[in-house]
């Protein structure tokens, strides 16, 4: 049994003093009901994650205590995804028919400031300041830099991007678009990167209606088959996020092995994707993704970037909504995020931002701590 | 002078005539981690021995931190003393490569590839009046 995705709804991302997390995540699944044009009570199953708002499943409150199975979900930067992978499982096993993903957040200003004992690393890591995400991702791509001749401009480029499109998404945080310069001239926080390179934690919730493929055409008249769905945490020796040592001998990524996964599962290469969003921690990641997630070789981005093409109207157009970048980063509900863009895309109803040429296609990645990704492939 | 104690036990030799960091060794797969570890991340073997890691190795990655974390970081800084720091991981030859915070926070000075040295200094005073000793990785001059 394939599986559709027939409702999206979004709540906008940055700040909402007036609207908990929680009050966002309603706002967001009863956007997504809308969309599908079904009730609350025809909802057979849930899944959803909130890092730092309170449980997912407190949505029962908002939106109708109906005995519904609303099942937590808990995966870092991946709980989006890990959502909507139990969701696709139990529409794909036949249990279920229809079901709502929800993911939705609200953090304090700030980096965020994870716990070493809660990942299993001494209390001295974080004393000495090393427990910080910031870090790693400044290491990662400080050394990518030296390994394959990446510039500077090509990190501004990237933000640079990030908030050309994130003017033209009403959903974003950043609307204003900044001058390549002034991204490269910014405060720095983490050699090589500049206070425009990186997300900030910001707050937002997104909602998904999945249901079997064969029902689609009761709710929408614009169906996005969901083709593939992976997750995997990191092997022995790839470089990661909160390692208080690294093996000599380097493998790949979580990225790469849950991309690599989900081509396999969809039976479609890197060439077939139209249009595809990839984690962008900050600018760096955004780089280094397009070649962990097979887009291209390493060290080809600082052409790539330099020509353009992974702005909207170019060959491989990369975070069309202005990505992690332009967003900031609700954990609970940031890959999520991904899908709806992707949905939007492939329905032709991105408006502003919408890709050229009718994508059929869509992709998206996301990496976190202590070392997972999810990617997953959508189609039209 | 104050009494001395490390930031957290097991991590390096002290006191010792010449501390160094120590690392596990699996004894199935010979990968070495640090800290040391109850069993092994490669290969999930259960038996390992504790040996001391080189004293000297190369600057494999780095950067430097240029706002001040929130806790846990604890070093006895305010907003107002707060100075950027660098972080590096230093390729010990034989062992692994450690993270540890580098004496230098001068980007200038630091490239990969460049030669590296612990070294084991006061990092801050707790409660007891104890100077709290950490590990730095510092460019061999
Ligand atoms: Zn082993």
């Amino acid at each position: 049994m394939d599986v559709a995705i027939v409702g999206i709804g979004i709540h906008p991302f940055g700040r909402t003093p007036a609207r908990t997390g929680l009050q966002q995540g309603a706002y967001a699944a009863r956007a997504a009901l809308k969309d599908a044009g079904v009730e609350w009570r025809d909802i057979q199953f849930a899944f959803g994650g909130s890092a730092s708002a309170g449980s997912a499943d407190a949505l029962v409150n908002e939106l109708g205590l109906t005995g519904i199975p609303f099942i937590n979900v808990a995966n870092g930067c991946a709980t989006g995804g890990s959502s909507l992978i139990s969701a696709y499982n139990a529409i794909k096993s036949g249990q279920y028919d229809i079901g709502l993903v929800a993911g939705f957040d609200k953090h304090d200003r700030g980096a965020f400031n994870a716990d070493p004992k809660e990942l299993g690393i001494g209390q001295w890591y974080g004393e000495v300041g090393m427990m910080m995400t910031t870090q790693f991702f400044a290491m990662k791509i400080q050394k990518y830099m030296h390994d394959y001749g990446i510039s500077t401009d090509s990190l501004a480029r990237v933000s640079e991007k990030s908030f050309i499109n994130g003017a033209k998404n009403p959903n974003a945080w950043r609307r204003e678009p900044i001058g390549l310069d002034e991204i490269k001239s910014a405060t720095m926080v983490n050699d090589p990167l500049t206070k425009y390179m990186f997300c900030s934690p910001s707050e937002g919730g997104v909602a998904l209606i999945l249901c079997r493929a064969d029902h689609a055409s009761r709710y929408t008249r614009t169906p996005v088959y969901l083709k593939a769905a992976s997750f995997r945490s990191r092997r022995f020796g790839s470089f990661e996020v909160f390692a208080p040592s690294q093996a000599l001998q380097q493998v790949d990524g979580p990225t790469v092995d849950a991309s690599r996964a989900a081509f396999e599962m969809a039976g479609v290469g890197p060439k077939d994707i139209d249009v595809m969003q990839l984690q962008d921690t900050e600018a760096g990641a955004e780089i280094m993704h397009m070649a962990e997630n097979g887009f291209c070789e390493h060290g080809e981005q600082e052409h790539l970037l330099a020509s353009g093409a992974t702005h909207i109207d170019g060959r491989m157009p990369v975070n069309t909504d202005g990505g992690c970048i332009a967003n900031g980063e609700p954990i609970g509900a940031s890959g999520l995020r991904q899908v709806y863009e992707n949905v939007a895309q492939l329905r032709g109803a991105a408006g502003e931002r919408q890709v050229p040429g009718d994508p059929k296609l869509a992709y998206t990645h996301v990496y976190g701590a202590p070392g997972i990704s999810a990617v997953t492939i959508l189609q039209k | 002078m104050p009494h001395q104690v490390p930031i957290a036990e097991g991590l390096f030799t002290w006191p010792a005539d010449q501390p160094a960091l120590l690392c596990s060794r699996c004894q199935h797969c010979g990968i070495a981690s640090f800290p040391v570890a109850d069993s092994c991340m490669a290969c999930s073997g259960q038996e390992v021995s504790v040996e001391e890691l080189p004293n000297q190795g190369t600057l494999w990655t780095w950067t430097v931190q240029h706002f001040m974390p929130k806790t846990p970081y604890n070093s006895g800084e305010t907003m107002e003393t707060f100075k950027p720091y660098g972080v590096g991981y230093v390729e010990l030859p034989g062992g692994v490569r450690v993270e540890g915070r580098l004496t230098e926070s001068d980007p200038q000075k630091l490239q990969i590839g460049m030669p590296m040295e612990v070294v084991f200094a006061p990092y801050r005073t707790d409660d007891d009046g104890n100077e709290v000793i950490s590990f730095f990785f510092r460019p061999v001059q």
